[in-house]
């Protein structure tokens, strides 16, 4: 298929964006006064906007073109690019509704930077839509090369969002999340180079096909296994999460959660799962161990956190244990959950970071003894608040839902004892989420300073309530994510059998 | 009588810098201080002139009944070291003129240096070599030391000087073992002779030499205080082109003289590469000088390119080529960016003094960063190819051990060099550097822009050109 390299566009839209933002700054630099600086930073938050929406409709637009009962690799572009390595960009059912997210949460960020952020906005700008090129080319890469850099590329911009608009201790935060990151990725290189040099090719769709020995999938699985492992994050590796998510400024922890940590479930599914089968049915029970430690630990973790955000993020870790679950599993079910939890996820940990901003901005501070009695003063963020935990805690109705029951019945199919560790990790769900929400929004108001608190505003609706609308969406009709990720699951797992 | 044809073929370009030098010295004795300002486009004439003929005789020759015998794989790196060491020249010539140390005899030093690269590029006699080499040290001793009231540059100079002559010694002493067992002092002679013990003793003896010239470990301390001590402009040119020129003759000689015997060598390369990974990657951790930062960080990354030569001729001569060039257009950036630390006062080269670059100069810091993660070889930048074909050769030639300590030090370098990001972005402005020279600025852009981008995209140009080149080694 010749035609417009829409793929591309959609990819390199935010890059192009961010060069052009970056050139208007440098051309007007210094033709602001400082009351006009105000001005100048909206309208870059505003351009950013813009180009990140012109992004998701070129990605819905892709989405329109893409046959979601194809199985293959749709949009493929195929360029000449560095002898073996090429330029291959291509979506199928895994890779095109992680697309979306992307795309769909990046202008929420920024627009929900709208307030938070007044200290070097332009760059805050093109630092997000740089990020968001890096993430959109993670999925959309059919060469292990290109993947690769993209994959690792994004570590720069995240690092320079966290240490420049983070909080207090955002420098040991942005080093540790780089640091980690980069160990587990450069040890990823070493086996990907490897693999190139084995089949001769970087081209994910021959790697695929082609039959690594089983001694040679082991050590592969590991490598590759200890890149996605720090990014998912998996216990015991999680410990860079918690502190990064602190210490982000908010779009940056939506990002973090909504789509950064995806990457390490679609590494799996995208690499482990087919070019690995036998190293990975070897590493099933271990990896099940592990998720299940995930979920039960970090749930009693996020239990006695006293920092709503530090909560959200081992929550998080708890919740990217169910992807693990039944991505390992190994059957449609199990498979097709974890996709769904991967997605509703996205959505559910993004928008708890943004109810958790919210109050932040006005407070200042994410202890959760400061706050209480909120339902008073903020009806309507108690209402979604509330959405938000029920969704996260697994409430049938929401999104949250679907994924926890289905990565569940995959895992009991694989392995009764997992599920049902697994099962014990949503009561503790339930426990966290509920304890944070009463003690956070019932009662009585303690704290005289949020006696004058205000609801939410237009700009923080805007940025949440679409958020909702999905997670109840997909809620009630998990079928329109179903029908786009079945194709490709179904095509991972034979790929499995077939080796 | 000499074959005029052979000999231009050959070494074209050193015959162009000799004469060069030379009419410099009369020059220099006939216009005497006019000639100090004049003589540095002079002198970068001479250097972009060479790498002009370098190109023009690119397939080489050979002259002299075998004394020099050039090929495509010598000659891409005499390119690329002239053309750096051209670039080198012109943005020193501020910082000399307001040190009041502008003098012509910098600029003949330098061309005089870059004809001991060549000579040693072109070598294929062990005594061709060693004359190569002395031409190019006893320059650099003097480059080095050249802030002649300066008690840093002197001692730098001094130092360099003395662990240099004893460097030298062990060359010679190694290449008198190696003709006093084998026979010969040629290249092709020494490659069929009998492998004896004592033919062995010399080469590890030569190896020592060598490893010293490129800095890698345990021969490396004297690097970083020359870094540091030196006149900058001066440090920018040792971190840039004999760099290139003495890796590329290292493996020229274990290639060409020694290639029939890698299994004997292998693993003293594969040592040397592995301590000099760690010793410059955990040596800069704590450093807060810049130059002695990339001092230690040169250390790192001579022992990324020994990666490539202890994989032999096959898969690493190409792979080195494609190295060192991204690591020296990245290295003479970032030292064009030390030039441009100027505050009242004079220079400065504490790392802090970068603190709040972002704001006071965005696109300095965002190319000095460009630069950064480039020579870190982090993607997406052009520096990343650079270590992938390094990766490559040396997981091809099954040295695992050492893909795993360049994983280990790769991400113990970041360590340092996000901590120069991260005063650049994160911490308070500073008071904003003093107006940067026109072609310091012209260095550090063109250089990040070169490293980071362009041999991103286009970097398939770069292999190809670097892997035909490689071809050109005799097998």
């Amino acid at each position: 298929m010749g035609g417009f390299p829409i793929l591309s566009a959609v990819v390199f839209l935010p890059l192009i964006g961010a060069l052009i933002i970056m050139g208007v700054r440098t051309a007007t630099a210094g033709s602001f006064s400082k009351e006009e600086a105000g001005k100048d930073n909206r309208a870059a938050l505003l351009a950013g906007m813009i180009i990140s929406g012109a992004t998701f409709i070129a990605s819905v637009a892709a989405f329109l073109t893409f046959d979601s009962n194809a199985a293959g690799y749709q949009l493929v572009e195929h360029y000449a690019w560095y002898g073996a390595v090429t330029y291959k960009v291509g979506v199928d059912g895994l890779s095109m509704p992680l697309i979306l997210l992307t795309t769909f949460l990046t202008p929420i960020c920024l627009l929900a930077s709208w307030n938070s952020i007044h200290t070097r906005v332009t760059e805050y700008v093109v630092a997000f839509l740089v990020l968001e090129t890096f993430m959109l080319g993670v999925f959309a890469a059919l060469d292990i090369v290109l993947f690769y850099i993209f994959f690792e590329a994004g570590l720069i911009p995240m690092f320079l969002i966290i240490g420049i608009w983070g909080g207090k201790e955002k420098i040991y935060a942005a080093f540790k999340f780089f640091l980690y990151t980069l160990l587990g990725s450069l040890l990823m290189l070493v086996a990907v180079v490897y693999m190139f040099q084995a089949a001769g090719s970087s081209d994910i769709e021959v790697l695929e096909k082609f039959a690594f020995p089983p001694h040679v999938q082991t050590w592969l699985w590991l490598a590759f296994a200890a890149s996605f492992a720090v990014k998912l994050p998996m216990w015991p590796v999680h410990t860079w999460l918690p502190d990064a998510h602190v210490q982000a400024p908010t779009a940056g922890s939506v990002i973090l959660a909504g789509v950064l940590l995806k990457m390490g479930g679609y590494g799996f599914l995208r690499f482990s799962l087919p070019m690995f089968p036998d190293a990975s049915h070897l590493f099933q029970p271990a990896m099940f161990a592990l998720a299940v430690i995930a979920i039960v630990y970090t749930s009693l973790v996020a239990w006695r956190q006293t920092d709503m955000k530090k909560l959200i993020a081992y929550s998080s870790v708890a919740h990217m244990g169910f992807v693990t679950l039944g991505i390992f599993s190994f059957n449609e079910v199990g498979v097709q959950g974890a996709i769904f939890q991967m997605l509703s996820h996205g959505l559910i940990s993004g928008a708890l970071f943004l109810i958790v901003g919210v109050v932040y901005d006005r407070m200042h501070t994410r202890e959760i003894a400061a706050y209480g009695g909120l339902v008073n003063r903020m009806p309507v963020y108690a209402t979604l608040f509330m959405l938000f935990t029920m969704a996260n805690v697994g409430l049938p109705g929401t999104s949250g839902f679907i994924g926890e029951i289905l990565t569940m019945v995959g895992g009991f199919q694989a392995s009764t004892w997992a599920a049902a560790g697994a099962a014990l990790g949503v009561i503790f769900s339930a426990v966290y989420m509920l304890t944070l929400y009463r003690r956070t929004v019932f009662g009585e108001i303690t704290n005289p300073k949020l006696e004058g608190i205000r609801d939410m505003s237009m700009i923080e609706l805007v940025c949440i309530v679409p958020l909702a609308l999905l997670t109840l969406l997909f809620g009630v009709a998990p079928n329109l994510i179903f029908h786009i990720t079945e194709g490709a699951t179904n095509r991972i797992l034979s790929l499995m059998v077939g080796g | 009588m000499l074959d005029y044809t052979a000999m231009i073929l050959a070494i074209g370009p050193e015959l162009w810098l000799a004469a060069a030098g030379l009419v410099g010295v009369l020059l220099g004795a006939l216009l005497k201080d006019r000639f100090n300002s004049l003589s540095f486009k002079y002198g970068a004439l001479a250097l972009f002139g060479a790498a002009a003929i370098t190109l023009i005789f690119y397939e080489g020759g050979e002259a002299f009944g075998g004394l020099v015998r050039t090929n495509t794989f010598v000659n891409f790196a005499k390119f690329v070291s002239f053309s750096v060491g051209g670039f080198a020249l012109i943005m020193s010539e501020g910082f000399l003129k307001r040190h009041d140390t502008i003098r012509y005899e910098y600029v003949l030093l330098t061309i005089f240096a870059s004809l001991g690269m060549g000579i040693i590029l072109s070598a294929s006699d062990l005594m061709t070599l060693y004359m190569g080499i002395e031409t190019l040290s006893l320059s650099s001793y003097v480059l080095a030391a050249f802030h002649r009231d300066s008690a840093r540059s002197s001692e730098a100079g001094l130092k360099y000087f003395v662990l240099g002559a004893l460097a030298s010694g062990m060359l010679l002493y190694g290449a008198s073992l190696v003709y006093g067992f084998a026979g010969t002092t040629s290249y092709a002679g020494i490659f069929t002779a009998d492998t004896s013990i004592g033919l062995l003793f010399g080469m590890v003896m030569m190896i020592v030499g060598l490893a010293f010239k490129v800095s890698a470990a345990p021969m490396h301390v004297w690097t970083p205080d020359v870094y540091e001590g030196a006149p900058t402009p001066v440090g920018a040119f040792f971190a840039t082109a004999p760099k290139m020129a003495s890796m590329v003759v290292f493996a020229n000689v274990m290639f060409t003289a020694f290639g029939n015997i890698l299994d004997q060598w292998q693993m003293v390369i594969s040592i040397i590469a592995g301590m000099s990974m760690l010793v410059g990657s955990f040596g800069a951790l704590t450093q807060t000088n810049i130059k002695r930062l990339l001092g230690y960080s040169s250390i790192a990354n001579m022992g990324y390119a020994l990666v490539a030569v202890a994989a032999g001729r096959e898969t690493g001569a190409g792979a080195l080529l494609i190295f060192m060039t991204l690591y020296v257009i990245s290295s003479l950036g970032l030292f064009a960016g030390v030039l441009a630390m100027r505050r009242r006062g004079g220079m400065v080269e504490s790392i802090d003094e970068l603190g709040g670059l972002m704001s006071s100069r965005p696109w300095l810091a965002i190319a000095l960063s460009i630069l950064i993660f480039s020579i870190a070889g982090l993607p997406p930048f052009g520096g990343f190819f650079g270590k992938w074909e390094v990766f490559n050769a040396g997981i091809q030639a099954g040295l695992m051990p050492l893909a795993i300590i360049l994983v280990v030090a790769s991400v113990v370098s970041l360590g340092y060099y996000l901590r120069v990001v991260k005063i650049m972005w994160f911490d308070e402005p500073k008071e904003r550097f003093e107006p940067i020279d026109g072609s310091v600025t012209l260095t550090v852009l063109v250089s990040a822009f070169v490293a980071g981008i362009v041999f991103l995209i286009f970097i398939n140009a770069l292999a190809e050109w670097a892997n035909t080149a490689a071809l050109g080694l005799p097998s």
